[in-house]
């Protein structure tokens, strides 16, 4: 009971730090915030996928599919709700997630990471040959509304904003609940050894395909999102080169804390567009250095640094990860 | 940005001529689409072939499944356009044959130089830890490098169309074919001759097989490991700098050349199975004729086609088709 009251407090307090920022922000840092916590959202599913061992390298699949999702259905309906969009988003992913996870969960290691990462360039090359929906060029998605109000202008990145800022702090505290549950910890011992699992009566291959749809809605929020605050979508959503960012973010964050994952997905926002800025010709160079330092620096990811000072009175893995 | 290279994909010959030609062969004759598919085919495998098998090789001793070597091929593809420009510069045109040995000088460099430092500095202080670890730390390595090939050579295009010409046309049936396409297909069988070679037929190379069946014995038996992960992680990196370097002459030389090849590199050896170098031929074979199958007949599928293979052999044979059985380890 304690860790839900726990849960609720951080909750609410990272809610209250984040609506703040909506009057304190300046423009410029409200869009890339809101963007961060988007990706971030995308990175999430990736660290569900984590705990039980396997990094997929082609989440941009779902972050594709929730923003096309998005971009389709305001077409066709001539709707931008937010909350409609976001909702299709996760249910289509959700729903080609539990038609692939049942498949992909047998996989391990690099060859689960390559077979995502194929899955979603197969969409990429398929979007970019789809002259009716823009080929390579994609598609302009209207500005969002919120059920019936129509903001523009500051109100409008405003409300894009609490909106992303609320989902967020929403989906880590039911993700804290469900990776504090018997079901979530299960991952955490597969991780370690699923062997073991097995023979102790709990299904490997459950666990895994329910992790990789879980991944798959966090993907299509993160992309329905996206597509609405940038007001455009493209077949780059599923290129590698996308989801090598997710999987960047999932491994600096680590998988031992949620809030490190939105940490980790701001930071890496503002080292972008900061070596953007400053050497818009070695931004890559910057970013890979940025990297390697906290491969070497962090092998835990960022979410060590809080565990490991809390966790100094129990040691073992499973108290440390609570 | 086109999945399998623009022109980094000698199966195209020249821009436009698919459409016309594959309707002008579905009336003539389908014997001659099916030989056209063939060769196209083989000469994309025998490209795909050498950009690959580096990575197998890599994959195979060191087990690090390397990002950055697409990035090593770029490298290969800048470092021939300077030395084929340095070798016409100093007198080069009395001999102009010497270009092509200009191309293999250019990746050796490359191998030596960038090789020993990336390992040495790097990478040896990743061995044994999470592969997919060590894919993010070859990814920081691929940005790293793509900034500094962009400080080297700048962002404007080389041409090294030298050698692409010197071998002439040759006449297949109604079609013509440049005579350096047909080279590629012969370096391919160069290459993967002398590679299994050295790994069959040498001590060297039998050390090294032993230390892809299991380092940790071959180190206990008195094998220098750490010696044999340098070596092996240069002949790798000289073979993406091959590979670039020989497709050099036929593209312009641009940054964001490697993008797109270490994805299909990493299918083919995925294909094939993971540090297998049959398998690489092997799975560079299926991928060049599917795709030339696909530019011919479905080109909307053209850019996921390889992807589409590779979905298509994990799906019945999870770890690729050149596996070694494991035991279970409890």
């Amino acid at each position: 009971m304690n860790a839900h009251v726990s849960v609720a407090g951080l909750s609410l307090l990272a809610l209250a730090v984040l609506v703040a920022g909506g009057w304190l922000l300046p423009d410029w840092a409200m869009f890339l915030v809101t963007m961060a916590l988007a990706k971030g959202v995308v990175s999430l599913g990736i660290v569900v996928m984590m705990r039980g061992g396997l990094v997929s390298f082609g989440q941009g699949l779902y972050y594709c599919i929730g923003a096309y999702t998005a971009a389709l259905v305001a077409g066709a309906l001539g709707t931008t709700d937010i909350f409609l969009l976001v909702v299709l988003g996760v249910l289509i992913s959700g729903a080609l997630g539990a038609l692939l996870g049942p498949l992909l969960a047998t996989y391990r290691g690099i060859f689960f990471a390559m077979l995502s990462l194929s899955l979603s360039m197969i969409l990429y090359g398929a979007l970019s040959k789809l002259t009716v929906i823009g080929g390579t060029d994609g598609m302009n998605v209207a500005a969002a509304t919120f059920l019936g109000f129509h903001p523009e202008g500051i109100v409008l990145q405003r409300s894009l904003y609490l909106f992303t800022a609320v989902l967020t702090v929403g989906v880590g505290a039911l993700l804290r609940v469900h990776f504090d549950s018997q079901r979530g910890l299960l991952s955490l011992a597969i991780r370690d050894n699923e062997l073991r699992v097995e023979y102790l009566g709990s299904s490997v291959r459950s666990v895994m395909a329910a992790n990789y749809v879980i991944a798959a809605m966090l993907g299509g929020a993160g992309g329905a999102i996206s597509a609405l605050a940038i007001g455009h979508v493209d077949p780059e959503f599923s290129y590698w080169t996308t989801s090598g960012e997710f999987v960047f973010v999932a491994i600096l964050a680590g998988y031992l804390s949620i809030p490190a994952v939105f940490v980790a997905s701001i930071i890496l926002e503002l080292v972008r567009s900061f070596s953007n800025l400053y050497f818009p010709n070695t931004w890559q160079l910057s970013l890979g250095v940025f990297l390697l330092a906290v491969i070497f620096l962090l092998p835990e990811g960022i979410g060590s640094l809080v565990r490991r000072r809390r966790g100094a009175a129990s040691r073992t893995e499973l108290a440390d990860e609570r | 940005m086109q999945p399998a290279g623009h022109a980094g994909d000698p199966a195209q010959p020249g821009p436009g001529v698919h459409g016309t030609r594959t309707v002008r062969f579905v009336q003539q004759n389908n014997m001659e689409l099916l030989a056209t598919i063939l060769v196209d085919g083989l000469i994309y495998a025998g490209w795909l072939f050498i950009v690959s098998v580096g990575l197998t090789l890599v994959f195979g001793v060191l087990n690090i499944l390397n990002i950055a070597h697409g990035s090593l091929y770029a490298m290969g593809a800048y470092a021939a356009a300077t030395v084929v420009g340095i070798y016409f510069a100093h007198g080069g045109d009395a001999f102009p044959m010497g270009s092509y040995v200009a191309l293999i000088v250019a990746a050796l460099l490359v191998a030596l130089i960038v090789g020993p430092v990336l390992e040495r500095w790097l990478l040896r202080y990743f061995y044994g830890r999470d592969e997919v670890l060590i894919v993010l730390v070859t990814y920081g390595v691929f940005l790293v490098l793509e900034d500094v090939m962009k400080l080297v050579w700048g962002v404007e295009p080389y041409f090294v169309s030298e050698p692409y010409s010197l071998l002439g046309n040759i006449e297949a049936g109604p079609l013509f074919y440049v005579g350096y396409d047909f080279a590629v297909i012969a370096a391919a069988l160069v290459v993967g001759l002398v590679v299994w070679l050295v790994l069959n037929k040498t001590r060297t190379g039998k050390v090294v097989l032993a230390v892809i069946h299991d380092s940790e014995m071959s180190q206990s038996m008195g094998v220098d490991i750490s010696r044999i992960y340098r070596w092996a992680f240069v002949a790798g990196v000289f073979l993406a700098a091959l590979g670039g370097a020989l497709t050099a002459p036929m593209l312009s030389v641009t940054p964001g050349l490697g993008v797109n090849v270490i994805i299909v590199a990493f299918a083919v050896v995925i294909i094939g199975g993971l540090g297998s170098v049959e398998g690489a031929a092997i799975g560079a074979l299926m991928v060049g004729i599917a795709r030339a199958a696909s530019v011919h007949l479905l080109p909307e599928a053209e850019l996921f086609i390889i992807y589409l293979v590779m979905a298509f052999v994990l799906f019945f044979r999870p770890e690729g088709l050149f596996v070694k059985d494991q035991a279970r380890k409890i």
